[in-house]
């Protein structure tokens, strides 16, 4: 169902709640492969309508945006003013709305937090009409619940985001990458993690591994993003990592992000810590998956090519052994859950807010805890 | 029981359970050590509790959470009692639970940059057992004495927090004893664990969805170096054209501080840190990070400052310089007992680019008022700390000053503002809350209260301005009683 307002949102959802009929909200429609949105709902509302950009307050440093706009289309419209929305997972045309409801996020991350981190102020619709904010415009304010958060990475669970306030960041005049290589998963795990405890300011300190082979990207941006890559790359070279330093790097990094979707094959997201790095890629070799992750946070994202759907599965009740994995991408014929098993009391928990928030159950049906 | 004890009665039955519970000399019932307990940091509330108790473990916590549970008992949790909204205030018919002598810090983990805490450990602490490499980078003013328990209630902030953000991005997990007793454990040591955010949801929630009895926060790498002026301008709009300026520049200071001329005068005479009195305002900025780019940055923040006509700028040389910077900028608050008696602190945050017109709308109250109002602000995030000086000893000038800083914070939500940046709603600033959210807002916060605690007995009477019941869970959805037995899911 298209609806070009928030009005039309807000309708056909207090209509879907009255009728007890499942709905899904659909943003730029680059997540409906994934597991969470497995199985047929009846009604589809698509928030295309709602893009507008609706402040940026670039002396603030804030925006406010409708959860249709696209993000490559805000980003745009914030690196006019110099500016940017220091959220970067791969894109492929996915709204901002979408993007806070799945939790996605990208490189940057490292550097600036999550979506959860960087979303200040929300308006959201319920099941039963219900239309709220809360938040605020400003980037601090402790007043009334952080249902922001709540929101972020809830899947569509809770209700509709209709419009969120971001906290942005000045764009970097320059950056540079240091770039190193290494077939040794000991040798990967130790330089970056002396990386990750360096008094560096990098913006993005990821690797990635697959087929035997591994590597570390440490990017930088300011004043003196070159400097800070060289020694970023001496530190590398000690540690055994021969490094270069890249200049002109967003090639580098689109590749990187890419590593986190796959239009065919299951992806499994690892919430790993930063000392598991080393036995997340042997796991990855094992079975036979490629790994990007953000070496000072332990997130590790695992492509499982070339596995047909039960040796997917197989793979991530493996990595579930060990790990807490949430399933994104995932191929018609894949069974694995898209969060697995949750702690018992957490999920009565998610439960209870679950049914505070979305009584009728009509919101995302498939994907609640 | 002699009659000085609990205030009342319906707790007597109570009290031998809890004192079997957590041991005799851990629940205080005696008047006048309950007085103790009565107000917070914010002594214009005072409320004596029916009993004070004061468990040492997660089984003690959820031994009183439970039997208050029981038995229909309101509780106010507390840590330090340092916070300044009244939201430690205790309720007198109800008890309050300390959470002070759960001060363990129960793990150091610097190879993930995580640090386990109890709730009682306070915020100074965390920093000290990651140093000298790491550090815990949310610094509120009281941090040698506030907890972390308290610090996740409030969401507290800092000095540093327009660069490094508050406790809720650095807290990674909790365990939580709930209002009905149940111990939970949400998050960890990992990010992004499948499931709500529930850490992000209570962080911040003051007290009213339950107890966290286990705290995991995550600690960063200490920044290379640091650097530090503090310049003075003619004025605050002055002042506040550089910290536009700056912002415009790209450049994100750990601190960007900001004082009026009537706190440099007061903490002057306090500090003697070399603020000239006549200075319309002092600029404090700290730049951190690595050595090239501090450097390279710290020179346009010293250009931009000249330019904009400062009359002075002085540069931190050392650390014993840099922390002569700061004595007068931390002295401020305890310095306005030179200008006043008594003060009300205000915790509004602006656009920060409504600094000039806010601050010349705060000089009218002042004078409306008839009252001094001194100005300390974190200019980087908008967060104005306006204090408004009074006589508590003069007839009505608590109530006009209390009436101004009503109209400073309404000012500032005009502005496009918040009631509170940091200190949090508590009992002080609820009545201000329909200024920043409708009916239906405050309805969507009550649905996450209901879902923690129906009954409403954590922390009642704080955050919301008029009380709200819970109610059944309305709506047609119902679990099936083979999904409540766990043999069914739902989808």
């Amino acid at each position: 169902m298209a609806v070009a307002t928030a009005e039309g949102v807000v309708d056909a959802l207090r209509r879907a709640g009255e009728d007890g009929t499942p709905v899904r909200f659909r943003g730029g429609g680059t997540k409906l492969g994934w597991a969470a949105n497995r199985g047929e709902v009846p009604v589809e509302i698509s928030m295309a309508g709602l893009d507008r950009i609706l402040e940026h307050n670039v002396g603030d440093l804030t925006a406010v945006l409708e959860a249709g706009v696209p993000l490559a289309r805000a980003q745009a419209a914030f690196a006019e003013a110099d500016q940017m929305l220091s959220i970067d997972p791969p894109d492929g045309g996915a709204t901002v709305g979408g993007i806070v409801a799945a939790g996605d996020s990208g490189p940057l991350r490292s550097r600036y937090g999550g979506v959860r981190d960087l979303v200040v102020g929300i308006k959201v619709a319920l099941s039963d009409g219900t239309v709220a904010r809360a938040g605020g415009k400003v980037i601090k304010n402790v007043a009334g619940y952080d249902l922001a958060k709540l929101f972020a990475g809830s899947l569509g669970t809770l209700g509709a985001i209709l419009e969120v306030t971001v906290r942005l960041h000045p764009l970097p005049p320059a950056t540079a990458t240091a770039a190193g290589g290494t077939r040794d998963r000991a040798v990967l795990g130790r330089a970056v993690s002396k990386l990750s405890h360096a008094p560096l300011e990098h913006m993005g300190l990821d690797v990635r591994w697959g087929g035997g082979d591994g590597a570390v990207l440490a990017r930088f941006g300011g004043a003196a993003a070159r400097e800070q890559a060289e020694a970023a790359a001496r530190m590398l070279a000690n540690e055994g990592v021969e490094a270069q330093v890249v200049e002109d790097d967003d090639a580098i990094w689109r590749v990187q992000r890419e590593g986190q979707r796959s239009p065919r094959w299951a992806v499994a997201r690892i919430s790993a810590r930063q000392t598991d790095l080393p036995a997340v890629f042997a796991a990855t070799d094992r079975l036979g998956g490629r790994l990007a992750g953000r070496a000072p946070l332990g997130l590790c994202w695992v492509k499982l090519e070339d596995r047909s759907p039960q040796e997917a599965d197989a793979a991530i009740d493996e990595l579930r052994r060990d790990y807490m994995v949430t399933v994104l991408d995932a191929p018609p014929d894949l069974g694995a859950d898209h969060w697995g098993r949750l702690d018992p009391g957490a999920r009565e928990l998610m439960r209870r807010v679950r049914e505070r928030f979305d009584p009728a159950g009509v919101c995302n049906p498939g994907a609640a805890p | 029981m002699d009659g000085s004890e609990a205030t009342r009665p319906d707790l007597g039955p109570l009290v031998a359970e809890w004192r079997a519970a957590i041991g005799d000399e851990h629940v205080i019932t005696h008047r006048h050590q309950l007085r103790t307990y009565e107000s917070d940091g914010l002594l214009q509330y005072a409320v004596i509790p029916g009993a004070v108790l004061l468990p040492g473990s997660t089984a003690e916590v959820q031994a009183v959470v439970r039997s208050c549970h029981r038995a229909g008992v309101p509780w106010v949790a507390r840590g330090a009692g340092s916070g300044l909204s009244g939201g430690a205030t205790p309720v007198a018919d109800g008890v309050l639970i300390s959470l002070n002598r759960m001060r363990r810090i129960l793990e150091v983990d610097l190879d993930n940059q995580r640090v386990a805490v109890e709730p009682g450990v306070t915020n100074v602490a965390v920093s000290q057992a990651v140093g000298p490499d790491h550090f815990y980078p949310p610094d509120p003013s009281s941090q040698i004495v506030c907890t972390i328990g308290g610090n996740v209630a409030e969401n507290s902030g800092g000095a540093h927090c327009f660069k490094y953000g508050f406790t809720t991005n650095y807290v990674t997990g909790l365990e939580l004893v709930l209002p009905d007793g149940e111990v939970v454990q949400v998050g960890g040591k990992e990010l992004d664990p499948p499931g709500y955010d529930l850490v992000g949801a209570f962080v911040g929630s003051e007290g009213t969805l339950g107890i966290a009895t286990k705290v995991w926060l995550r600690v960063v790498p200490k920044p290379e170096a640091i650097r530090t002026l503090v310049a003075f301008f003619g004025s605050t709009s002055q002042a506040g054209e550089v910290v536009s300026e700056i912002v415009a520049g790209g450049i994100v200071p750990g601190a960007i501080e900001m004082m009026d001329n009537l706190s440099i005068r007061a903490a002057e005479d306090y500090s003697r840190a070399g603020y000239p009195p006549d200075a319309g305002a002092a600029l404090v900025v700290e730049l951190d990070g690595s050595e090239a780019e501090c450097s390279a940055r710290f020179e346009q923040v010293v250009g931009i400052c000249e330019q904009a006509g400062a009359d002075s700028i002085r540069v931190a040389r050392d650390e014993a310089e840099r922390e002569v910077i700061w004595k007068a900028r931390k002295a401020a608050f305890a310095a306005m007992g030179r200008v006043a008696p008594n003060y009300y602190v205000q915790d509004s945050v602006i656009p920060r680019t409504r600094l000039a017109e806010v601050l010349g709308r705060i000089e009218e109250l002042a004078r409306e008022y008839d009252v001094r109002v001194a100005n300390v602000f974190h200019a980087g995030d908008g967060n104005l700390h306006p204090l408004v000086c009074y006589d508590g000893r003069k007839e009505g000038q608590a109530e006009r000053a209390e009436e101004c800083a009503g109209q400073i914070v309404k000012a500032c939500v005009d502005a496009g503002g918040s009631i509170t940046g940091e200190h949090g709603v508590g009992i002080d600033k609820k009545r201000y809350m329909p200024a920043m959210f409708s009916d239906a807002d405050l309805g969507v916060f009550q649905r996450l209260r209901c879902a923690f605690d129906p009954e409403q007995r954590a922390n009642p009477g704080k955050v919301m301005p008029t009380p709200r019941l819970c109610g059944e869970v309305p709506g047609p959805y119902r679990r099936h009683p083979l999904e409540q037995a766990g043999l069914a899911e739902r989808f």
